[in-house]
């Protein structure tokens, strides 16, 4: 898409702007809409913006896939190992008051925060890991050929 | 904000247990991913089987007596929270899938790689990890739709556990996307089904849904979602018309996991099916709707004999005990049928000793498809004196399928007969008996194709490696075992079978 100079502008202003959103979708998804699951769909989405326009090459340097591999599986490590902090701690497996014993409710608060940081991290890795195994076949017609 | 302090009193690792079952395969799955390096992956996923196998084990002591051990998750009480239910019935589905697990992966590592690529290696044992994890959950876990989100880790693995059997034969994939329909379909009816019941009750621990429908069988809403989930998880389970997905999903896929699958997954969806009829339903609602008599009798029958008929023409080993699975599976639901503490205990039984049955038949086909490079019978031809040692476990495992005395196929048939004459069901108990002739032909098929003939082509075929014979071995000792020592599966099968015809009743307590 070298000869589409609008998209790739306005890619650029728009990518940082969707990250800046997922982060804001992430970090208030325990009082008003949105959590992991949107946030972690929402910065996918930057990087397959930036993919779609400035070719699966670049993206894949920004990105690499073996660490979206890793930040995937980091996500579930992320929450499955809060649980297990709690369970340590002597509590149920993810009872969050186990994060703060004397403010139950800030352990609440900080235990769904640390949970849904883990989910979206997975998602964002999930979803950039689909778009590239889909993206890395073979194009059926080359930029050229437009 | 004042600080509150909470008289908490720590709890102890043996109070975790229900949720470590679940937990430790499933956080290893990650770590696994996370790590990503092949010589740790098997290291790995052997020690987190084996590990959830002690805990099942754990478990099982713990409850056989009829106990119940709950666990509240995130400290939340049910039915609000998720809470996760040991009784005797899951324990011991528990102590099934595990043990044969935890055999399935030694037995796995030779086999995997030679029928996969090195690249792929590693997220294999992740993935049998995470299905593992799934159907742990499935059976661990007592709210309903958590149920059906585990049911979905397992399956999703699933279905690409199959798809692994491509580099070996590209049908896997077909094998694969077929199952991935079905099984979807099946998992959006199952939880239809849990829709109306929510609808109904607005609850979905199980415990507190089988009180709150106690009163509602009238209800179109209850019964429609009765249906859906019989239907759903009839899916899963493979009964007689809704098996298409299963022969060849079990033919294509690579070996290790068709042993995996065989042995557990089938017996966990009919673990689900007999805790939603029995427990989330009570029988007095199987008794007044006549579902069973409808639905349960005539495809349970016929799949015995269906199936067993269409396995005696295979020319395929993998095929054959596919659609010999599919007929055991109508023994398991005749015995849910007859409604009775026998027959329940003849289907948990049946369940566990056709659960090792055919893990060790399908460990032998995967040695044979290790050393010969097919399971087609003409790949077997003479393979008795070539490869004595598979062989001979094999043909334990035939003989334990047929249900010839002494051995744990014996057991369950005859506990079956018995629950049917108790009943006064005599023609029942006669075609039980001529439906395991039709078994003892396809078994002698196998032998006279392993043993009197001869082979046909000049290479020379070696005994799998001990990894494989091992764990096979033990397989076909297992199947000998527990057809003599019968306190351990009559026990569990019978406290099984108490506490889910038990209904509701010791479910909150």
């Amino acid at each position: 898409m070298r000869h589409h100079l609008i998209l790739r502008v306005i890619t650029k202003l728009l990518v940082g702007t969707i990250f800046l959103f997922a982060l804001y979708v992430q970090f208030h998804g325990d009082y008003s809409p949105g959590g992991g699951f949107q946030a972690g769909v929402i910065m996918a989405v930057g990087f397959i913006l930036y993919g779609i326009v400035f070719s699966l090459a670049k993206a894949k340097k920004v990105f690499p896939p073996w660490l979206v591999h890793k930040l995937l599986a980091f996500g579930v490590l992320l929450y499955g190992g809060t649980g297990i902090y709690s369970m340590l701690m002597g509590y149920s497996y993810l009872d969050y008051t186990a994060i703060d014993p004397h403010h139950p409710s800030h352990g609440q608060h900080l235990g769904i925060l640390i949970v849904e940081l883990g989910v979206g991290i997975t998602v964002t890795g999930v979803m950039v890991a689909i778009y590239y195994a889909f993206a890395a076949r073979a194009p059926i017609l080359s930029d050229e050929d437009w | 904000m004042a600080t509150q302090t909470v008289h908490h009193a720590a709890m102890t690792l043996t109070e975790h247990l229900p949720i470590l079952q679940v937990l430790i395969p499933f956080i290893t799955a990650p770590l696994i991913v996370f790590v990503g390096r092949r010589e740790l992956a098997w290291p790995l996923a052997f020690i987190a089987s084996f590990t959830s196998f002690v805990i099942a084990c754990l478990l099982l002591s713990k409850v056989i007596g009829g106990g119940v051990i709950s666990y509240k998750i995130g400290g939340w009480a049910p039915p609000l929270g998720i809470e996760y239910r040991v009784d005797a019935a899951n324990a011991f589905v528990l102590f099934l899938v595990t043990g044969i697990s935890t055999l399935v992966l030694p037995y796995a590592r030779e086999s995997v790689s030679s029928e996969m690529p090195e690249r792929t290696q590693t997220l294999f044992y992740a993935l049998f990890l995470l299905c593992l994890t799934g159907l742990l959950g499935v059976t661990t876990t007592a709210d309903a739709f958590n149920v059906f989100v585990f049911l979905e880790i397992s399956s999703l693995s699933t279905y690409v556990l199959i798809a692994q059997g491509s580099y070996r034969d590209k049908r896997a994939l077909t094998a694969a996307f077929n199952y991935l329909i079905m099984g979807t379909i099946g998992a959006t009816f199952f939880v239809i089904g849990l829709g109306f019941l929510y609808m109904a009750t607005g609850t979905l621990n199980m415990a507190d849904l089988a009180d709150r429908l106690s009163g509602q069988y009238d209800s179109r809403t209850v019964r429609a979602g009765f249906a859906f989930i019989l239907v759903g998880m009839g899916l899963k389970v493979a009964i007689f018309p809704l098996h298409l997905w299963l022969p060849n999903a079990y033919t294509y896929a690579p070996s290790a996991v068709t042993t995996f699958l065989a042995a557990t997954a089938t017996k966990v969806a009919i673990y689900v099916l007999l805790r939603f009829i029995f427990s989330v339903f009570q029988p007095e609602f199987l008794l007044e709707t006549s579902a069973l008599e409808i639905i349960f009798y005539p495809f349970a029958l016929l799949a015995m004999f269906a199936a067993s008929f269409t396995a005696i023409f295979q020319r395929d080993l993998k095929r054959m005990l596919a659609y010999s699975s599919i007929a055991q599976i109508g023994y398991m639901l005749l015995g849910v049928a007859l409604l009775s503490e026998t027959g329940l205990m003849a289907a948990i039984i049946h369940l566990f000793n056709h659960g090792i049955t055919k893990a060790a038949l399908f460990m032998g086909v995967g040695a044979y498809v290790l050393r010969s490079g097919g399971s087609f019978y003409i790949h077997l031809q003479g393979l008795g004196k070539t490869m004595p040692w598979t062989s001979a476990a094999t043909v334990i495992g035939g003989i334990s399928l047929i249900g010839v005395p002494g051995t744990a196929g014996f057991l369950s048939k005859w506990l079956l007969v018995q629950a049917a004459l108790e009943q006064g069901y005599w023609p029942l108990a006669i075609l039980i008996v001529a439906s395991s002739l039709l078994a003892v032909i396809y078994v002698w098929r196998l032998i006279e194709i392993l043993y009197l003939s001869t082979p046909t082509s000049e290479k020379v075929v070696q005994e799998a490696p001990l990894s494989m014979l091992l764990p096979l071995w033990l397989m076909a000792i297992a199947c000998i075992y527990f057809g003599f020592e019968t306190d351990i599966t009559m026990g569990a099968a019978k406290a099984a079978a108490q506490a889910l015809l038990s209904g509701s009743s010791g479910m909150m307590n």
